[in-house]
């Protein structure tokens, strides 16, 4: 024992024994340790039945000059339980006593943020019990006490894969040093000169690479020849600048490109495709689509709503709890950044993971599992979420081969607006405020690097680019923000989010200019070079505009909250964006060359229809035992060991939940809040996706997953005529004309169906370049669009669950099944590729979506589900088990279009996956309102809810197809599921 | 008889003040929030109110361990006044992180012959936050807001909520001094059965969910009433005939009626 030989070499950074006092608070013998236990569970689960228990202490190092008296208060105070912890001091430069068969000591790198060894050090200070003049130095670890019989090849396997994370983490297995005190590298602080003005193709691509700048040939040429004609060279700060302004996350490259696609040229794809529509449709209740953080919506009376929906795929996948942490932390600001700012009420979630079952062998070198990214995911957003007293309330999971190397995270943030802070306008001679954390060297080349493929070394140069969030700090910034806003002390505000500090001031001085003095940032600690201040991404921060005389009476309400508010320069009409550090010019940059100097190259695109054959709907031998297996899969099964760890109550607005019905188990189509303490009127919050309709056909599956976000929101009470929608793209690299092609199909898929539906688009983001390299050979995730619908619920006490309400109601289906099974979740058993994949009848939907909203609105509905994955088999087996009553439901009845010879009319009827169908819960005496409110739209009685808890399926000759207990189906729905 | 006065306490990372407020102001409370800075520079404002609400959330991020840095500069900068309050007659009632920060305070009276606490919140069994239903049976205790016997619907929403003692002796003598006043119940089992995961959410020791101190004029419970103030709160209302207000709004106007009757001296 007590070897680190099989630790990578950077990892096994061996520590001399610190100089200063440790305190390890382990839980005593007789309570209980979950940490240790989770531990047990986790080995077992990786096949090291060697660790028999393990303990997990959590450690402090405090300075050694405090006196062992004023150690022992502190440990006594504020440190330990007395009832719980088991206290062990040790003095500076000592080990403590051996104790275990191993310890592992897990510490945070150099530079990475320690929030808890923040808040105790805060702490000491309010309490005077750090002796008067003493700098506090205070960092936390893990102390990990394994008792069994490892090797150190298990032990090695044991840290790497659970116990610590490579990129943030550093970890000492047998020895009992640990980092203390580090200074932080010094940078330097001169304006460096980059050689650009003779520079040839391929030097420039050298800088480019070399600088992590992201910048291609053109871009480097285009700022190459700027620099000519002022007749000088850039600086390394402009550059860096010029690199974050124009990287593919921060400018959208792609979508705003010139593509040619089959001679067709389309100047601008974004322009030409999802804000053309929203412009068309025109809706007066679109109070500001696209320029913002965020779109905002009209809601009720005097308060708007706003939706914002960001990825943050390659943090997560090299540190998924950090990733999606700072993901969350990252939209909120969105929200908190839109107009004036918006009060959070709502939060989203959307993962897309490889499958949970990998087999290790499959895994590709450089790449987490897939249960691990997801559990880490989870977790960031539970810790970063809860903590800001935001109810995460909608969202979904995906798996599918395609991510294993490259997970997407997706986190939406809906807010609350007054509309007289739904705009803003910076005045040249207002102040530039910081407000929250402290700029670090955390996040640097954030926004650079997920513009870049991932590869297995990603996690060891991209380290700087992951950054950790501080929640709380991020909550004493909402809490004072939205006082300031409602004293109307600024003119301006946006969020320090990809490119910090030079993204938000280089935005918000983009129509007039700004000055900054580089020296004024506050930093978390010394050495930071001028270029490293300007483009950190350092978490927690916002930028505001602040008039002169509103200077310290803004600065005063975020200090009463804590929160440390820097001037740091103003905007002015110069026109130029200028950095100082201590005097000396870092950067002048014309804005417009900022903004608009960006090459637009011609890109090529090209699509050519998939290649698949039709499998049809083959006949299902045992539909029962088919119905089970679907339940059990993973993209349909129980996601309530997720759902559960958020809080969704927080606000107390909720009104339909994520989980419905009796047992409070079954998945409901989407959530609806009531955010104003005066009114009735709600908000349903949806989404839709379907990366396995996107490997097929790109197009339909824009339409699909429209259709599906929409479906969702009516059935839970949304109003058609006032839903707004959000695009996420998470594609491939576009670079490729057939990845590009696939883009224009969706997109003009997107436009399509929003017109159609009258449903704008109000704000969307992509991310392209989700590929995962090993080697020469780079796969591209499945094309991935997800959509996001805001809706106003006209009365939250007309909303709708789709758990089955009473014994003797009819049950419709309400929409037309078609032969469309391509990506459905029955293929997928059976093993069979290709297909059609569902798409919307643009020319009917609407005034399906319409009828049936009428009916609800007149109270005739008691209970709706849409039809998605699994088809109509698994939405009426979830809402018989949601409501704990039996169902009868008839094939034959089933509204159908006609089927081709190899479609068998009831596989298809059962588990195609359709789009536009709902399953309807009706009371027997408002069959006939029900009937003529539906109109000419496509529905048929399909069945009656029973009085036992039978689910019986009669196939079209009248025989029994399918007869279960709805505890065989809340058992399979339920059996899949993990912590 | 003049209207109560309600203050609800936050600092940085409370998250649940805003509806505390409203469920006050819903009983008939007239109610201010305020920041635990101002409550330290200015403690005489608890001698003009009856009710002090330390609200829910993740003080200071729940570092070290929830609640134990809030209810150290509780403990630090407010406890005399604090007793003075209760002593005088006001009521306290911390839910969820400000039941963590009572307990963490030392206002809930509990400790051994050495004068330490012998109570404690801390991971549920299962290890992880969790967000989920319950439901509450009011036991007999000194708690004069508490009847006996009701039963309340209510949201769990939190990691460190198992209720703990240091031993045997605790428990009796908890019992002893009516302090034991709200337990986890399932709805469709007869009074008082024990029940485990998830009915009992956390793995508290005798399905403790709530206590409060000696005087009964200071409750904890791990719980939120505030999020089932609406008649569409509670997670089966699409399944119920229509209802005017949830079980939670009661709760608080138990605590204002009492408050009401008995105005600080």
């Amino acid at each position: 024992m007590g070897t680190t030989a099989s630790i990578p070499q950077e990892t096994a950074t061996i520590h001399a024994l610190p100089n200063a006092w440790r305190v390890e608070l382990f839980r005593k013998r007789a309570a209980d340790d979950p940490d240790g236990k989770s531990l047990t569970a986790a080995a077992r689960e990786l096949g090291l039945a060697g660790l028999q228990s393990a303990r997990m202490g959590r450690g402090y190092l405090l300075p050694p000059s405090l006196e062992r008296e004023a150690l022992e208060q502190i440990t006594r105070e504020l440190l330990a339980d007395p009832l719980l912890d088991e206290v062990r001091i040790i003095a500076p430069g000592k080990a403590p006593p051996a104790c275990a068969d191993t310890r592992v000591l897990v510490a945070r790198k150099i530079g990475v943020m320690d929030p808890v060894a923040d808040t105790v050090q805060q702490a000491l200070d309010r309490a005077g019990l750090a002796p008067a003049g003493l700098a506090l130095e205070i960092s936390t670890f893990r102390a990990w006490e394994l008792h069994g019989t490892l090797s150190a090849e298990d032990l090695n396997s044991l840290a790497t894969r659970v116990l610590f994370n490579d990129t943030i983490e550093s970890v000492t297995i047998g020895g009992e040093g640990l980092s203390y005190g580090e200074s932080h590298p010094k940078a330097s602080f001169e304006r460096v000169q980059v050689d650009l003005l003779d520079a040839d193709h391929n030097t420039l691509v050298e800088i480019s690479k070399r600088g992590a700048l992201s910048l291609n040939l053109a871009e480097m040429q285009a700022i190459q020849s700027h620099f000519q004609g002022l007749g000088r060279n850039p600086s390394a700060c402009e550059l860096e600048t010029l690199a974050q302004t124009w990287s593919e996350h921060c400018k959208h490259k792609t979508f705003a490109a010139i593509v040619e696609l089959d001679g067709r040229r389309i100047d601008n794809l974004l322009k030409q495709t999802i804000k053309s529509a929203t412009h068309e449709l025109d809706r007066d209740w679109c109070i500001s689509v696209f320029h913002d953080n965020a779109g905002i919506i009209a809601f009720d009376g005097d308060w708007d709503i706003c939706f914002k929906v960001e990825t943050h795929n390659h943090p997560s996948a090299i540190d998924p709890y950090g990733g999606a942490g700072t993901g969350i932390g990252g939209v909120i600001r969105d929200i908190l950044g839109v107009g004036l700012g918006a009060k959070p009420i709502a939060g989203t979630d959307a993962f897309f993971v490889g499958p949970a079952d990998l087999a290790p062998e499959d895994l590709p070198p450089g790449c987490m599992h897939p249960r691990r990214i997801l559990r880490g995911v989870i977790a960031g957003v539970r810790d970063y979420g809860n903590r800001m007293g935001i109810p995460t309330v909608n969202g979904g999971v995906w798996f599918d081969e395609g991510f294993v190397g490259n997970p997407l995270v997706y986190a939406g943030t809906v807010g609350l607006i007054p509309r007289w802070a739904a705009t803003k306008s910076v005045q040249p001679g207002d102040k530039i405020l910081v407000v929250g954390g402290r700029t670090g060297r955390d996040g640097i080349h954030g926004a650079t690097f997920s513009s870049l493929e991932l590869h297995e070394e990603s996690e060891m140069v991209s380290a700087a680019a992951v950054q950790i969030g501080d929640p709380v700090t991020e909550k004493r910034v909402l809490d004072a923000l939205l006082t300031a806003r409602d004293k109307k002390l600024y003119r301006s505000i946006t969020d320090c989010g990809a490119g910090g500090l030079s993204s938000a001031v280089g935005e918000m001085g983009a129509e007039c200019g700004a000055r900054v003095d580089l020296e004024l940032v506050p930093l978390k600690y010394q050495g930071l070079s001028p270029e490293e201040i300007w483009i950190s991404e350092a978490q927690e921060r916002m930028v505001l505009a602040v008039p002169p005389e509103d200077l310290s009476a803004c600065i005063a309400v975020f200090e009463a909250e804590d929160v440390e508010a820097t001037c740091i320069g103003h905007f002015d009409d110069s026109g130029h964006l200028r950095l100082y550090y201590e005097g000396a010019e870092m950067c002048d940059i014309e804005m417009e060359f900022l903004h608009d100097g960006t090459p637009r190259p011609v890109r090529q695109a090209s699509w050519s229809p998939p290649a698949w054959e039709d499998p049809g709907a083959p006949r299902a031998e045992n539909p029962g035992a088919t119905l089970l297996e679907l339940l059990a899969r993973p993209n349909i099964s129980s996601r309530e060991w997720i759902v559960r760890q958020y809080d969704h109550e927080v606000q107390g607005t909720s009104v339909l939940k994520p989980l419905v019905g009796v047992k409070g188990e079954a998945p409901g189509d989407g959530a609806v809040i009531r955010p104003l303490e005066d009114s009735f009127r709600g908000v349903a919050i949806t989404c839709g996706a379907n990366p396995r309709y996107g490997r097929l056909h790109p197009g339909r599956m824009a339409l699909a997953v429209i259709d599906e976000a929409l479906r969702n929101s009516l059935a839970v009470g949304g109003n058609p005529t006032r839903t707004a929608i959000l695009d996420n793209f998470s594609w491939g690299n576009c670079e490729r004309p057939e990845q590009l092609g696939a883009l224009v199909l969706a997109a003009e898929a997107c436009r399509e169906a929003a017109l159609a539906y009258g449903t704008p688009f109000i704000s969307g983001k992509d991310s392209l370049n989700n590929e995962y390299r090993v080697g020469d050979h780079s796969q591209a995730i499945p094309p991935t669009l997800l959509i996001s619908a805001l809706s106003v619920v006209s009365d939250v006490r007309r909303t709708v669950s789709m758990d089955l309400k009473c014994a003797g109601n009819l049950i419709y289906q309400v929409g037309l099944t078609r032969a469309e099974l391509g990506g459905s979740e029955y293929l997928a058993i059976l093993g069979l590729e290709g297909g059609v994949v569902p798409a919307p009848d643009l020319g009917r939907a609407p005034a399906l979506f319409a009828n049936l909203h009428l009916a609800m609105e007149a109270g005739l509905v008691r209970a709706c589900h849409d039809l998605s994955e699994g088809g109509l088999a698994v939405a009426a087996a979830e809402m018989a088990f949601g409501g704990g009553l039996g169902l009868d439901l008839d094939i034959a009845c089933v509204p159908t279009l006609p089927l081709a010879p190899n479609y068998d009319a009831t596989a298809t009827a059962l588990f195609s996956e359709a789009c536009t169908r709902f399953l309807v819960e009706i009371a027997p005496e408002d069959q006939t309102d029900f009937e003529v409110l539906l109109d000419d739209a496509a529905f048929a009685l399909v069945g009656r809810v029973r009085a036992d808890d039978t689910f019986e399926v009669r196939g079209a000759d009248g025989a029994v197809l399918i007869q279960l207990p709805l505890s065989e189906l809340a058992d399979a729905h339920r059996c899949a599921s993990r912590g | 008889m003049t209207q109560p006065k309600a203050l609800v306490l936050r600092t940085a990372g409370t998250n649940c003040d805003s509806e505390t407020a409203r469920a006050l102001r819903l009983a008939g409370a007239s109610t201010e929030v305020l920041h635990t800075k101002q409550l330290v520079q200015a403690p005489s404002r608890l001698e003009e109110i009856e009710i002090l609400v330390i609200a829910g959330g993740f003080s200071y991020g729940d570092d070290i361990s929830a609640g134990r840095v809030w209810g150290h500069q509780l403990r630090h900068f407010l406890l005399p006044a604090l007793r003075t309050f209760v002593d005088r007659g006001g009521l306290i009632l911390g839910v969820c992180n400000g039941f963590q920060v009572l307990v963490e305070a030392g206002l809930l009276g509990s400790t051994d012959a050495d004068g330490l606490r012998d109570i404690a919140l801390t991971n549920n069994s299962s290890n992880r936050y969790e967000c989920r239903w319950v439901e509450l049976e009011s036991q007999p205790c000194a708690c004069p807001w508490i009847t006996a016997g009701e039963r309340m619907p209510v949201p769990v929403a939190h990691a460190e909520g198992r209720f703990c003692v240091k031993d045997a002796a605790t428990l009796v003598r908890l019992k002893a001094a009516g302090q034991i006043a709200l337990v986890y119940t399932d709805p469709e089992a007869p009074k008082s059965s024990a029940v485990g995961y998830p009915t009992n959410p956390n793995g508290s020791v005798e399905q403790i969910a709530g206590i409060c101190d000696p005087s009964g004029r200071v409750l904890g419970l791990m719980p939120h009433p505030e999020r089932n103030l609406d008649p569409w709160n509670h997670p089966r209302w699409t399944r119920m005939a229509p209802r005017s207000a949830g079980e939670g709004l009661a709760f608080y106007e138990a605590m204002v009626a009492v408050a009401e009757g008995s105005p600080v001296a």
